[in-house]
């Protein structure tokens, strides 16, 4: 069952043409890894799946990307549902300058819910669902830029999951942590999968093989091969990603 | 060996510069608490702060200042109530709804309103909103709430040159997080930029109200600068600033050391309203 179909997709930054051709099906319920050198595009994929990309100036996208077979480029595609259905984490950790309870109220709040035991409710379940509830129950009132990066990050995983989204997108949600942490937030993404379908964009290939099913390497803008994770990182079929994995380049 | 005296002398010609300013401040709280503590500790400091009458003619003379004081902050509260929700506004429309075009008039007008000179905001109000103000309320239209309006466009770009600048300077990353989760521009703005911003624009709100207190050449022209209680807001008010102008040129004695504790108590609010910057500033950097 693909949760994500992208058919025969260009992405240009005014005149530079940053995706080439992309083909890819994302499947639910698995974690898809998308990992490359820097400037491969991968990340601008990513962005492409909630439409981040509309934010930034002169971003145009042709072919299709369809989310359970809609195409979420349809002009009448509602784009805030869309990024309800299909939630981000990024790779710097960036909760808002409020409280914990408020960071993860935010999303739930905007989306209508007004009533209060509603919102204690869905702020634990959130924080359960991040692994890091047992960390802030009792301070839930602390400003979340008074805690450290990893669980900052977490927190930040924990606000992505109070909208209910069905998918979660993570642009390099590691790179900025201690070990420890990292090792947290991977088995945390291990969890997640049960319930959410995951793309996760990665710089460290030993993450890719740990926590990915499905792995995607890019280059220059194109997909160079795209399989199950272990046959990509054990018997790449293409030279170029043999190179990469390798460590012979990038 | 010639190069390095020379740096020397340089850094001692430096270090004398950055001097003046510090000594120019010493010398002003030197000069204007000399002149007008022993005035106040003469007349008496709740005699003088909460006395309901100021008539330097009587015999003896009533040097109470309660009614300028009232004037000043009625005036300040009457531009705050005016001017600071369309300065926030105004500065994020320009940091965050703004198109470029638009932005490249709408900037340089506010930073021109920053630079014209007070009398001329005074005139303006003179001829513009002297005769409105008597058509709606009638008497002359010299009031608290003239000098209000006047005072609110004056604090305009202080408010939103800082708030501009604060919104700007929250980091994109809250606005892409916000976005993120199906949030509208809008809310993003509304609930994330301007909370995470507010250090900034407290900062700017009180700058504002130091803008306000001090002026003086404006509103002399528009307050009608009757010096006797408050007693509404369409009628006329004087305020520390011009109680001292108005009557500087004529006095002496007792009189003139009256009108420079009148400038005491001045400073000291522009002090207080300072040290509210600092505070309010240091907070936010935390």
């Amino acid at each position: 069952m693909y949760k994500f179909v992208i058919k025969n997709m260009d992405l240009y930054y005014g005149d530079f043409h940053a995706l080439k051709n992309i083909n890819l099906n994302i499947e639910e319920n698995k974690i898809t890894a998308l990992i490359g050198p820097s400037g491969c595009g991968k990340s601008t994929l990513l962005k492409s799946l909630n439409r981040m990309n509309d934010l930034v100036e002169g971003c145009k996208i042709t072919g299709d990307i369809l989310l359970d077979n809609e195409n979420i480029y349809r002009s009448d595609f509602d784009v805030n549902v869309l990024r309800k259905r299909v939630g981000m984490v990024f790779q710097k950790p960036n909760p808002f300058p409020m409280s914990i309870y408020d960071n993860i109220a935010y999303g739930p709040r905007t989306h209508g819910i007004k009533n209060k035991s509603k919102l204690d409710e869905i702020v634990e379940k959130s924080l359960r669902g991040a692994a890091i509830w047992d960390e802030v129950k009792t301070d839930l009132k602390k400003n979340a830029l008074k805690i450290s990066g990893g669980q900052q990050q977490r927190i930040c995983i924990a606000r992505a999951l109070a909208v209910e989204p069905e998918v979660l997108l993570m642009d390099e949600p590691t790179s900025a942590l201690d070990p420890i942490s990292t090792s947290k937030i991977e088995d945390l993404i291990q969890e997640l999968k049960k319930n959410y379908t995951i793309v996760i964009v990665t710089h460290n290939m030993q993450q890719a093989t740990r926590i990915s099913d499905k792995t995607a390497f890019f280059l220059s803008g194109e997909i160079v091969e795209f399989d199950d994770t272990e046959k990509l990182f054990t018997l790449p079929k293409n030279k170029r990603t043999e190179d990469y994995i390798t460590g012979r380049f990038g | 060996m010639k190069t390095k005296s020379f740096e020397k002398f340089m850094e001692i010609i430096f270090l004398i510069s950055a001097s003046m300013s510090i000594v120019a401040i010493i010398l002003i709280c030197l000069f204007i608490f000399a002149g007008g503590i022993p005035f106040i500790s003469e007349y008496g400091l709740s005699n003088f702060l909460f006395g309901t009458i100021w008539k330097p003619s009587n015999n003896p003379a009533s040097y109470g200042i309660l009614p300028m004081i009232l004037g000043s902050l009625y005036v300040t509260v009457g531009a705050i109530i005016l001017g600071v929700p369309i300065g926030i506004m105004t500065a994020t429309y320009l940091a965050k709804f703004c198109n470029k075009k638009l932005y490249k008039i709408l900037k340089p007008c506010i930073n021109l309103m920053a630079g014209i000179p007070s009398i001329i905001y005074g005139f303006f109000a003179l001829t513009v909103l002297v005769p409105i103000i008597r058509n709606i309320f009638g008497g002359t239209g010299m009031n608290i709430i003239t000098a209000s309006i006047l005072l609110g466009i004056m604090i305009l770009p202080t408010i939103i040159g800082m708030s501009e600048a604060s919104i700007r300077a929250v980091p994109g990353s809250y606005y892409e997080g916000s976005m993120a989760l199906g949030a509208s521009h809008e809310r993003t703005i509304v609930s994330v930029m301007l909370p995470a911003a507010k250090s900034g624009i407290l900062s700017s709100v009180i700058l504002g109200i130091g803008r306000a207190i001090g002026e003086t050449m404006a509103v002399i022209l528009v307050a009608g600068n009757q010096a006797r209680m408050p007693a509404g807001l369409t009628k006329g008010v004087r305020t520390l600033t011009t109680n001292i102008v108005i009557e500087m040129a004529y006095a002496a004695d007792t009189h003139r050391e009256a009108l420079i504790a009148t400038a005491v108590v001045l400073f000291v609010f522009i002090l207080i309203i300072n040290g509210l910057f600092m505070v309010v500033k240091r907070r936010g950097l935390n």
